[in-house]
């Protein structure tokens, strides 16, 4: 019970409680399947947001290219799932039949070898980890060993992310160019796209971003998470008490790449299709949003932060289209200025008094958190109530 | 490159050591040893290179030529965290701490165990570590104060947590960049008694201004002048020195 008390306190676990109840619960009663897909959809960015936390929140690495590992995730997907659904019986009217369809439009005459491999789904799903993960390390080794840091590594990510978009849409015959990879129907012969199937997506994905949280709370309560603090704080002293900085934030950079490619592959999954408009610079920036309004210091924060922004998007977007990118704008000003810890601060300061006056009948006085603590599960309230 | 090969019987030994900065020589062909459990203070006016040697025996800074040997051992192609587990410590001028973490977090962090990415991630706060926080909390009088979260201590006891975080290190040659700046009095004195309790067992290099302080715990002093040593040996005898007079002492 001791090591369980040192991995969660009390308020965390109210607020992993309340997600979940959330997610798996409110949710899912109180929306018809059209509107729930949409919210699952959201959900995924919250995987980016919550790597994010410990990317940038924690350990001060600014990424302005989660959107690159979200891609990766999702076209790892995407490519599995596009050639289940290129068999040759379905695309017999095509000149080259078997191969998905795109390509039979761009002359391609035979499956590229790095293609291959997604025929199998084992080899996907290790795919959807290790691809963003290497690539992800190949960055960070190439940066932070030289000492590449804050804004200069910002700029480079998001250069990074220009780079890919402009690589998937001129590669078209073998990425689907700006349309990305569409009309995809089946997982291992069970079709995606049934009402029944997005419930089922929809509850796995709930599972996968409570199992990101439970691994991002084991992160953050070992030695390394207070690691992740102190690099942010005073990287030489850091250096300087015989750590190799580089590889604490190689390892962290990773992490939160592994998260968002998760995240990319569920987006695929439940949206169906995958395309270069969610890799580019503008959705790695509304990421890095998501996490700021939600609060960039609590990975609960972080998902409420996220379903927040996604659903006033929607909501604006629908009724005044113009003036959207204008309103996310003054909301990260508005982020930055006036309350810099996002929701799960403004929970901190003004709700969790109240809420712990009344909560603590007895007296439970345990060490003083690390970090601000994070957002507990009244951030449900405060989304709900800054929605309103 | 210079390469000396001969060994010394010198914990630190750093002979005909340059570092220039675009043309212009912070350190020149410098020669400095220091012995075991020896308290060297280096003095000398503002731009005299104390600080640059401090940083190129530590890694911070590289050199343009010469050497500088750790129990035989060359550091100047290490890096910086690998010079620091061969057993070199180093204070910073302005206290240098984690202010979002507590005071034992703070120490914990620099107890020399799990220092890699995996080793931290299964790192356990078992009794070693607990034990080992507290006897270093007690020496740099912070032991009323491990829950505080380290931004709200005073000058002083930011400077006495950053000496304890690198005393938890056990290094063999401890490098302190002005210590007692910006210190009160009482603040000072019980930094020198501090000092004088630490350096038993280990050696310890001092760039200080504060003379009295100087005085007080220098075994040995050299005085640096435009990157070069201008005076060395026992306080009286670089006090009495006419040139050190002349460019840092006064008359």
């Amino acid at each position: 019970m001791t090591s369980f008390k040192s991995f969660m306190s009390r308020q965390e676990l109210i607020g992993i409680l309340v997600i979940a109840a959330v997610l798996f619960v409110v949710m899912p009663l109180a929306m018809d399947i059209f509107r729930l897909n949409l919210f699952g959809k959201y959900l995924t960015y919250a995987f980016v947001a919550v790597g994010l936390v410990l990317c940038w929140g924690k350990c001060g690495i600014l990424s302005l290219g989660q959107g690159v590992f979200f891609g990766l995730g999702g076209y790892c997907m995407a490519m599995y799932l596009k050639l289940e659904a290129s068999t040759p019986e379905a695309t017999a009217i095509q000149s080259t039949p078997g191969i998905p369809d795109f390509m039979d439009w761009n002359q391609i005459t035979a499956l590229p070898w790095f293609w291959e491999p997604f025929n199998s789904l084992t080899f996907t799903l290790l795919a959807i980890i290790i691809v963003p993960a290497v690539f992800a390390f190949i960055i960070g080794a190439a940066m932070f060993k030289r000492r590449v840091g804050g804004v200069y590594f910002a700029i480079i990510t998001q250069a990074i992310a220009a780079i890919l978009t402009i690589l998937i849409i001129g590669q078209q015959g073998y990425t689907g160019g700006v349309n990305g990879i569409t009309d995809l129907r089946t997982l291992k012969g069970w079709d995606i796209r049934t009402d029944e199937a997005k419930y089922i997506l929809y509850y796995v994905n709930g599972a996968l971003l409570i199992a990101v949280l439970l691994l991002s709370q084991i992160v953050l309560k070992s030695k390394l998470g207070r690691l992740l603090v102190a690099v942010r704080d005073q990287e030489d002293r850091v250096r300087f008490s015989g750590y190799d900085v580089s590889n604490i934030k190689i390892f962290v950079f990773c992490f939160a790449a592994v998260l968002s490619a998760i995240g990319g592959a569920m987006f695929t999954l439940q949206v169906g299709f995958m395309s270069p408009s969610f890799v580019g610079i503008v959705p790695s920036i509304e990421m890095v949003i998501f996490c700021a309004v939600g609060g960039r210091l609590s990975i609960f924060g972080a998902v409420y932060g996220t379903l927040l922004v996604n659903w006033a998007k929607t909501t604006f977007s629908e009724t005044f289209p113009e003036l959207w990118l204008f309103g996310l704008g003054a909301l990260f000003i508005a982020v930055v200025l006036i309350f810099p810890n996002g929701l799960s601060g403004l929970y901190q300061s003004y709700l969790a008094p109240l809420v712990n006056r009344v909560a603590s009948t007895g007296k439970r006085r345990g060490r003083q958190d690390t970090a601000p603590p994070p957002s507990s599960g009244f951030g449900a309230d405060t989304s709900a109530k800054a929605a309103e | 490159m210079n390469m000396l090969n001969n060994n010394t019987d010198f914990l630190l030994s750093i002979e005909n050591l340059t570092v220039s900065f675009d043309g212009f020589k912070a350190v020149d062909d410098l020669n400095l040893y220091v012995d075991e459990n020896e308290i060297h203070v280096i003095i000398g006016p503002n731009g005299a290179g104390k600080t640059t040697v401090l940083d190129l025996i530590c890694g911070r800074t590289r050199s343009t030529d010469g050497s500088i040997k750790f129990r035989n051992k060359e550091l100047t192609d290490m890096r910086e965290h690998e010079i620091v587990r061969e057993g070199v410590g180093r204070k910073f001028q302005n206290p240098s701490i984690y202010e979002d973490l507590t005071v034992f977090e703070n120490l914990e962090l620099s107890f020399p165990r799990g220092r890699s990415v995996w080793g931290a991630l299964t790192f356990q706060r078992d009794q070693d570590v607990k034990a080992r926080v507290q006897e270093i909390a007690d020496m740099v009088f912070l032991d009323d104060l491990l829950d505080k979260q380290a931004a709200l201590l005073s000058h002083g006891q930011k400077q006495w947590l950053e000496i304890g975080m690198l005393l938890i290190q056990d290094p063999e040659l401890l490098m302190l960049d002005e210590p007692v700046a910006g210190m009160s009095v009482s603040e000072r004195k019980q930094t020198a008694k501090l000092l004088n309790e630490i350096t038993k067992g280990r050696s310890v290099m001092v760039v200080e201004h504060d003379m009295k302080f100087v005085e007080d715990i220098a075994h040995r002093v050299t005085v640096l002048h435009q990157g070069r040593i201008l005076s060395e040996g026992s306080m009286a005898k670089v006090q009495a020195d006419p040139k050190v007079i002349d460019v840092y002492l006064g008359h």
